[in-house]
């Protein structure tokens, strides 16, 4: 049950968290683009982007807003890297309960990086001359069809626990009062 | 709506415990700008020169630049001032790093500390909560170690501190205030924060930062970052790696110290060592950095990178900025080694590394020659090395011979007499200078040195090149895309400066022609520190980003003032006077307006006061470099004209001294 085969740009920042001088100017210019009107103001505390900064041990991780996440997690690790440690939440997107980042100060609603749409690139990549930040777009060969894989994953469950008949006994209902 | 800044002082009397938020006059933000420009201003209006640099009447004052915050590239210097217990001036060093933009982020332009506290306290500003902690947990402790700790406590890891270290405490003369991987060194001001008894402040904001015209802005914010891709790329021909790139400059990447170790002094600033620069040194001294440096970092919003993490094996890690790599090393006719790990302990203590080494190799000289004996320095080692490890340590904490060291070369030659002042040789105002001592006088530098308020010869130079270049080709080429220059006869200066003959120095440029082109050196120092630039970006290199022609541009659409660049220059001016006046106002007057003796050995009295008579003049001073009642009227400060006036200050002939006590002295009594 394969699917068609498609081309597809993906659009990716690669974070050279080696080259970072901990500028913050990411975390500037996205505030400042995200504002409204664009550029009008900037608040680093409302960025999508942060670089999480500890100078003397040599810490610098750019990390970009993502998905926000209900709840938080249920242990933290502790990673060591090169005789580094970090928080596991250093290189977390995810806007979540246990923390201020990716979050609107005043609203504490979740912000999303949303990688500058409409512009040539995203800001904070076009700022950081210092090119921690670089985007690569490459084309990857990705399978359509994989959801519809995956729903008949679904169903086929849900018929050996109910049974075919009255998953088609619901569908029909579904339809009819869609088109209802 | 205020633009670029918010609009708002913080106020703090420390003696009370009272803390007021108070709005500010947009006026005044037309007329001084901010930063620099508006804390001469409330100094002028409100320290009088009655009130001792450690009386509790002393303001010390910490401003963010007008355009600090916004977008432009750079723009993150807090300038703080006061009055200096070393000169005795209004004091007004600067520092890069992430505290001022934070403070706009959390609400103020300004924090402005009057009265003492009884008790060692720190600041801790986030948005609207502004609280005085008490900081008695924090005695002592290192500059950085007590920036780290505060944000532990407080479980901010985003907030900004400065700090002072023990230096501070003590009311070292030079004590510095350090912050991030910066530090405002000069004129003892860390001082003034230890008298107050504050050992910190901490800031984090979360506040939008408002632009006027934000297109507008952005495309000239724009502009300036592709410039410096450009010029990142293509370094000037013909000049010395440090004034081939932009930055401040960028000392912790440069491997090739020829130049600095060859030209400058050494010692007290007494040894020149033109061979010193060889293969195996440069070997050593690669090794040295290569092994220490962990990354190359920059402040605020700035891509230039010219300060570094350094780790000395068995010190902590630490953040070195720019000169201070070798200042310790010359004095103390060591290697880079020893000047990377005494580095490090000077940074947690906070002192400035042009005036501390320069102290330290002062004492041994002295001892050296007898002035000062054994007796002086019970349990010194006998190692070089050794020796200025054990004088720091002596200096921060005021112990013994320490204690009249820590108020720097001037004030200890003359506590401890005996001949001992033709050994502090290296001052102007009371504050040691660079090690430089050359041969033949150039007349840019003479007015430069003898007029700068900020009595730093790096805080007035740059963008004219240093000499003339050799072919006439070269000079051409140069001045092609010389687009930062105010007026085209700069570039006529340039093309016509020889290195010998007629058209050399010290009888070229002339006279008139040194008053240009120092006024618009000074004048694009004068800017950025109202603005809050750093010098490494404007001022201070050849072609920089910013300049007299784009400047207005960013303030009209930056803060939405109206600005052109006349009206810039004036503003420059105006504030640049009162700087003047408020030094005028302590008995500054033209027997101050000198570099040190020896500075160069072929000296032209003649020339050197024709000089000095031009450029007061051209200035608008009278001959013993008072601003006169004209010159101020015209840039709207007859107040200072008036107080001029009322105090006898235009009758005076020069010949009063100034007062001599020094402040800690004064303090005891």
């Amino acid at each position: 049950m394969s699917g068609e085969k498609k081309m597809k740009i993906i659009k990716t920042i690669k974070i050279d968290a080696d080259k970072c001088n901990g500028c913050r100017a990411c975390e500037m210019i996205c505030s400042a683009f995200h504002a409204m009107p664009k550029y009008s103001s900037n608040n680093p505390a409302r960025a999508r982007i942060r670089v999480v900064r500890h100078p003397l041990e040599d810490i610098y991780v750019p990390v970009y807003a993502g998905e926000a996440a209900g709840a938080e997690c249920a242990g933290r690790d502790k990673y060591v890297i090169d005789g580094k440690q970090y928080d596991e939440c250093a290189f977390c997107r995810a806007p979540c309960p246990s923390r201020d980042d990716f979050k609107e100060p005043d609203s504490g609603l979740p912000l999303k990086c949303d990688m500058c749409e409409g512009e040539d690139e995203p800001l904070c990549v076009k700022w950081c001359i210092t090119d921690a930040l670089v985007l690569e777009e490459r084309e990857e060969e990705v399978e359509e069809e994989a959801t519809q894989e995956e729903l008949a994953i679904g169903l086929e469950s849900l018929a050996d626990k109910h049974g075919l008949q009255k998953i088609i006994d619901a569908v029909a209902r579904m339809s009819k009062a869609k088109k209802g | 709506m205020r633009y670029a800044e918010t609009g708002y002082n913080l106020e703090i009397d420390l003696t009370r415990g009272n803390i007021e938020r108070v709005a500010t006059d947009p006026k005044e933000t037309e007329l001084y700008l901010g930063g620099l420009g508006t804390n001469a201003k409330i100094i002028w209006d409100r320290v009088p020169p009655e009130v001792d640099p450690f009386s509790p009447d002393n303001l010390l004052i910490f401003a963010s630049g007008l355009l600090c915050g916004t977008p432009a590239t750079g723009c993150n210097r807090t300038i703080v001032s006061t009055i200096s217990p070393q000169t005795r001036l209004m004091a007004f060093s600067m520092m890069g790093g992430f505290w001022a933009p934070e403070l706009k982020y959390a609400g103020y332009d300004k924090v402005i500390l009057r009265g003492k506290s009884p008790d060692l306290v720190y600041l801790w500003i986030k948005d609207d909560k502004v609280e005085i902690r008490d900081a008695a947990h924090l005695k002592g402790k290192g500059a950085v170690e007590t920036a780290t700790l505060i944000c532990q406590e407080l479980k901010e890891p985003k907030a900004q501190v400065a700090a002072i270290g023990l230096a501070g405490e003590n009311r070292v003369y030079y004590a510095s205030i350090e912050q991030g991987r910066s530090s405002a060194s000069r004129g003892g001001i860390g001082a003034v924060m230890g008298d107050k008894g504050v050992k910190a402040i901490a800031v984090r904001g979360t506040r939008d930062l408002n632009i006027a015209r934000p297109a507008e802005f952005m495309a000239l914010c724009n502009e300036v970052l592709d410039y410096i891709k450009f010029r990142n790329d293509n370094p000037i021909p013909g000049v010395m790696p440090i004034l081939a790139g932009l930055g401040s400059p960028q000392e912790m990447k440069v491997h090739d110290e020829k130049w600095h170790t060859e030209n400058f002094m050494w010692g007290n600033s007494r040894v020149r060592r033109k061979d010193f620069w060889n293969e195996e040194i440069a070997t050593a001294w690669m090794e040295t950095l290569d092994s220490m440096r962990t990354r190359l970092i920059s402040c605020y919003n700035c891509p230039m990178t010219c300060g570094a993490t350094i780790s000395p094996p068995g010190k902590p890690t630490y953040m070195m900025k720019c000169f201070s790599k070798l200042t310790y090393t010359m004095a103390a006719f060591s290697d880079l080694e020893f000047g990377l790990g005494i580095a490090q302990s000077a940074t947690e203590y906070g002192v400035d590394a042009f005036s501390t080494p320069q102290v330290m190799a002062f004492a041994l000289e002295l001892y050296e020659n007898g002035i000062l004996t054994d007796d002086d320095f019970p349990g010194m080692p006998a190692d070089n090395e050794g020796r200025f490890y054990w004088l720091l340590d002596r200096i921060v904490r005021r112990e013994g011979i320490g204690d009249v060291l820590a108020n720097g070369t001037y004030w200890a030659a003359k506590e401890i007499g005996k001949g001992a002042e033709a050994y502090a040789h290296n001052t102007i105002k009371k504050h040691e200078q660079l090690p430089l001592k050359l041969s033949m006088l150039n007349p840019i530098y003479f007015l430069m040195y003898a007029t700068g308020e900020k009595m730093n010869i790096t805080q007035i130079e740059g963008q004219f090149p240093q000499a003339p270049f050799l072919k006439m080709e070269q000079r051409e080429e140069f001045v092609k895309d010389w687009i930062q220059v105010p007026d085209e006869k700069f570039k006529q200066y340039f093309l016509d400066w020889e290195l010998r003959g007629e058209k050399s120095i010290p009888y070229y440029p002339t006279p008139e022609m040194c008053c240009d082109i120092v006024d618009w050196q000074e004048r694009m120092h004068y800017i950025d520190d109202a603005l809050g630039m750093c010098a490494g970006l404007s001022s201070f290199p050849l072609k920089p980003p910013y300049h007299i022609h784009n400047y207005p541009k960013f303030i009209a659409t930056g803060a939405g003032i109206d600005m052109d660049e006349d009206k810039l220059t004036q503003a420059a001016k105006r504030y640049r006077t009162l700087v003047r006046a408020n030094n005028i106002r302590r008995g500054m007057r033209r027997k101050d307006d000198k570099p040190p003796k020896n500075h160069w050995k072929k000296r032209f009295p003649e020339l050197e006061k024709e000089l000095l008579d031009t450029y007061y003049q051209f200035k608008g001073w009278n001959d013993q470099g008072i601003p006169t009642k004209e010159s101020l009227d015209e840039l709207g400060l007859d107040y200072v004209s008036t107080d001029f006036e009322k105090r006898g200050i235009y009758s005076d002939d020069g010949d009063t001294p100034s007062k001599e006590t020094s402040a800690e002295k004064k303090k005891e009594v």
